[in-house]
């Protein structure tokens, strides 16, 4: 039955039912509606859902199939709701964080006081293969780094919520969360008025305004563009939504040239100055002048442009020494370092092999803990303890202690679920949250966030290379309606 | 706007228009063997001569029949002007420039695209041609009315209308010059009311049947060249296609119609005069087919010289950029 009466929140934090079985007070109108509907009509609201992602054209191809398949990213029509007090504690927590990580990336590049200070040790940041050595003594306009953020939560058992990543390099999703919201309020329009959602649909003008606010001052109308490596990557959709939604120019590195001392568009009327570009590439392809002399994605002469001060970058290149997996370990530290605060969002325990009795316990508690390399992402180059066998424990022991640097061990967190559906039923799903903030002259926290949903029953694992899927993220406005 | 996006954009609208003419070609050649059944069997190769590409055709298939002939022309994924290659390249085309074509017109591209390449599709096509080949003109029509209403008509929708215009103007000379070709073995009979029925199905190919009735009466051969190649107002006509096309490259340069800014606006001017200021007398005379080759080299040189003008800046900046 498509309805709550034999739904199993089980052991762990469920986001919309309690212990008890019972809808939470934010969730009870849509659980109340769920459960009101006739027989196969949730599935078939899910199907409609899911027609409208094809039609729209949010797909990605599944390769070494079929010529020609094409799959929509999945998606979960039943939302997951953040009460209006659990996200004031997540957005002041953010804003924390995003503020002391721009802080720490600032000092690290110019004058490295907090290493001076030995919070951080030196050689960590020496070591890390996302340090970048052209960015010393740089600092970009307004003194922003980090301007596009997407912080990777997670609630425990405890139901508590804990920073699982940080992502200050090339965070990508945000579509996702605007996409899944146009369908949502078709799926459930009543429910979604009544509930009082916080609207998501700002997110494009305050990016706007964000990238306008890094233009070199003497420019009036600043030229702004999105650079992507183009249709091949997985996130093009998402690269070609914002620049529409924007009303910016979506270019790839071909349409870009370094002429006179600046970055030009070529353009049916020849050329045409960029100010200031939201770059999706990462920072190692972005100038095959300076990083990889191999990139075709890139713009040859660009960082030389942008040290100059004749365009700006969103994000800086060398932000991705903060959301080193190892360094992560350090950022309470560091946000009490440059803020005099406690972290308002605990971050997961950390255990860093690079520390000999840290070490000493993740070799001997393998089976118990998640481990991560230190500049890997989407899932790959980790180890899920519990999940994995002895031979891929051994296999993964043996890389630890060749390269103890790079990798860092956390418990396994009993991930939060949210009711699914899966076939004719609902059953709980683990989820994260990944929140997107901005960087620009405030520091704003969109108000809901991609949910990442682990569709197979008990994974733990909710990238979308690897089987995860999204929902619907509702943070509800102040006052809850109860009836 | 980005030389990409306008060499995008041109295309899209190049590979629809591609795609309803091979398949109002097929629709029209479909009635024409149910008029004619004695011929049977020697309707299908004229069919892919019409695209030239014959020598492609020959490599895969054995023998030109219906069903071959269908689904190459139509599903073949390898034959890069079959109706569904065709799709799927406007549609690449359309994702790369999604934010600049109106949603409407990406969801409708995206559809066509789906619809086209679903499983079944094959089967639709050889059992119901008629409707099926029918269901694509109409698809594209309603993109191309997406495009009017939902899209500014600034400068991507005048590259838009070019690259449509000028794949127009290409088919319509192919068609009449693979017809007249076989359909006329004598030019003396050029004046003659003969073959009543594959001249009508010429018409018909251009949609142009109708329109040629009401201005023109009887079919002759010359008629039908005059009215395909030299009609200033029939839509598909040559010549109203490069006049059409001329008026949106004066409104992307912002030249006055007459002054000439760039290579493209000068070859494209001269044909529009060229179609001007010839009759079709001059043509019989002058050898259809000569007439009609030479003007599918000069359209080819039109498509290059807006691809050196607008499209591929950067070979002419490195030169520039050694120099200093």
């Amino acid at each position: 039955m498509e309805t709550f009466d034999s739904y199993d929140p089980g052991d762990f934090y469920d986001e919309l039912i309690d212990a008890e079985g019972h809808a939470r007070p934010g969730a009870r109108l849509l659980v109340n509606k769920i459960n009101s509907l006739p027989t196969g009509d949730l599935t078939m609201r899910q199907k409609a859902a899911e027609a409208l992602l094809l039609k729209m054209g949010i797909t990605f191809n599944v390769y070494g199939r079929d010529e020609g398949t094409e799959k929509i990213f999945p998606f979960d029509i039943i939302p997951r709701i953040v009460a209006a007090g659990d996200w004031e504690q997540i957005e002041s927590g953010l804003k924390q964080r995003i503020f002391a990580l721009n802080a720490f990336i600032q000092d690290i590049y110019n004058g490295k006081q907090i290493l001076k200070d030995k919070v951080v040790p030196e050689e960590l940041i020496l070591t890390s293969r996302t340090y970048r050595k052209e960015c010393e003594g740089f600092t970009p306009p307004r003194g922003i780094w980090c301007h596009v953020t997407g912080t990777d939560l997670v609630r425990d058992r405890d139901g508590r919520f804990y920073v699982l990543e940080d992502n200050l390099r090339c965070p990508s999703g945000v579509s996702y969360v605007l996409e899944n919201r146009q369908v949502l309020k078709r799926t459930f329009p009543q429910v979604f008025e009544a509930s009082r959602v916080r609207p998501v649909d700002d997110y494009p003008s305050k990016l706007l305004e964000m990238l306008s606010y890094l233009a070199p001052e003497h420019v009036q109308a600043p030229t702004i563009g999105v650079l992507t490596p183009g249709i091949y990557n997985s996130a093009y959709f998402e690269h070609s939504f914002l620049s529409q939604q924007m009303g910016v120019e979506l270019v790839e590195g071909q349409d870009l040239v370094v002429a006179d001392g600046f970055v030009h568009m070529l353009t049916t009327k020849g050329l045409k100055r960029v100010d200031v570009l939201y770059r999706r590439i990462d920072d190692d392809f972005i100038d095959p002048q300076v990083f990889r002399p191999d990139s075709l994605l890139g713009v040859r002469g660009l960082i030389g442009v942008y040290k100059a001060g004749r365009v700006a970058m969103a994000n800086a290149p060398g932000t991705g020494i903060a959301d080193d997996k190892v360094i992560y370990a350090y950022v309470p530290k560091i946000i009490k370092y440059y803020t005099g605060q406690e972290a308002i969002l605990p971050n997961v325990p950390t255990y860093i092999c690079g520390d000999p009795a840290d070490r000493a316990y993740v070799l001997a508690h393998l089976d118990q803990l998640v481990v991560k390399a230190a500049n890997e992402s989407g899932g790959y180059g980790m180890l899920v303890g519990p999940h994995a066998s002895a031979a891929e424990r051994d296999a993964f022991a043996a890389k630890i202690q060749a390269e103890p640097r790079n990798y860092m061990a956390q418990p396994t967190i009993s991930l939060s679920r949210v009711p699914t559906i899966v076939g004719d039923r609902i059953e709980g799903r683990h989820v994260d949250l990944r929140p997107y903030v901005l960087f620009g002259e405030e520091i704003y926290v969109q108000p809901g966030g991609l949910t990442r949903v682990a569709l197979t029953k008990g994974s733990l694992v909710v990238n979308s290379s690897q089987g995860g899927g999204s929902k619907d993220t509702w943070v509800l406005g102040g006052e809850t309606i109860t009836s | 706007m980005l030389s990409r996006v306008a060499n995008s954009i041109y295309w899209m609208c190049r590979y629809i228009e591609r795609a309803e003419n091979v398949a109002r070609f097929i629709s029209v050649n479909l009635n024409l063997v149910l008029d004619m059944p004695s011929e049977k069997g020697k309707h299908w190769e004229p069919l892919v001569m019409t695209t030239g590409d014959q020598a492609f055709f020959d490599k895969h298939h054995p023998d030109y029949n219906r069903e071959t002939v269908i689904r190459f022309l139509t599903f073949e994924r390898n034959y890069p002007n079959s109706i569904l290659a065709c799709v799927a390249a406007a549609r690449e085309n359309g994702r790369s420039i999604r934010e600049i074509i109106s949603s409407e017109m990406w969801e409708h591209l995206n559809t066509f695209y789906l619809e086209l390449a679903d499983a079944k599709s094959p089967r639709f096509a050889l059992e119901d041609p008629h409707r099926f080949f029918k269901i694509i003109q109409m698809r594209s029509h309603l993109f191309t009315g997406l495009m009017d209403c939902t899209m500014s008509h600034g400068e991507a929708w005048n590259f838009a209308r070019i690259g449509m215009m000028i794949e127009r103007a290409d088919k319509t000379s192919r068609i009449l010059d693979v017809k007249y070709f076989m359909l006329l073995p004598q030019a003396e009979l050029v004046n003659t009311p003969i073959d009543n029925i594959q001249w009508t199905a010429v018409l018909k190919s251009a949609s142009a049947f109708e329109m040629f009735r009401k201005a023109h009466h009887h079919i002759t051969p010359r008629g039908v060249a005059n009215f395909l190649i030299f009609d200033s107002q029939f839509p598909r006509s040559i010549r109203h296609c490069i006049s059409k096309a001329m008026v949106c490259l004066h409104r992307i340069g912002g030249s006055a119609p007459g002054s000439v800014h760039n290579e493209a606006e000068k070859r494209l001017g001269r044909l529009e005069a060229d179609l001007a200021y010839t009759d079709i007398d001059e043509v019989v005379h002058q050898g259809m087919h000569e007439y009609l080759d030479n003007l599918q080299t000069r359209l080819n040189r039109v498509d290059m010289a807006i691809g050196t003008t607008f499209f591929n800046l950067k070979p002419l900046i490195e030169t520039a950029t050694n120099e200093q």
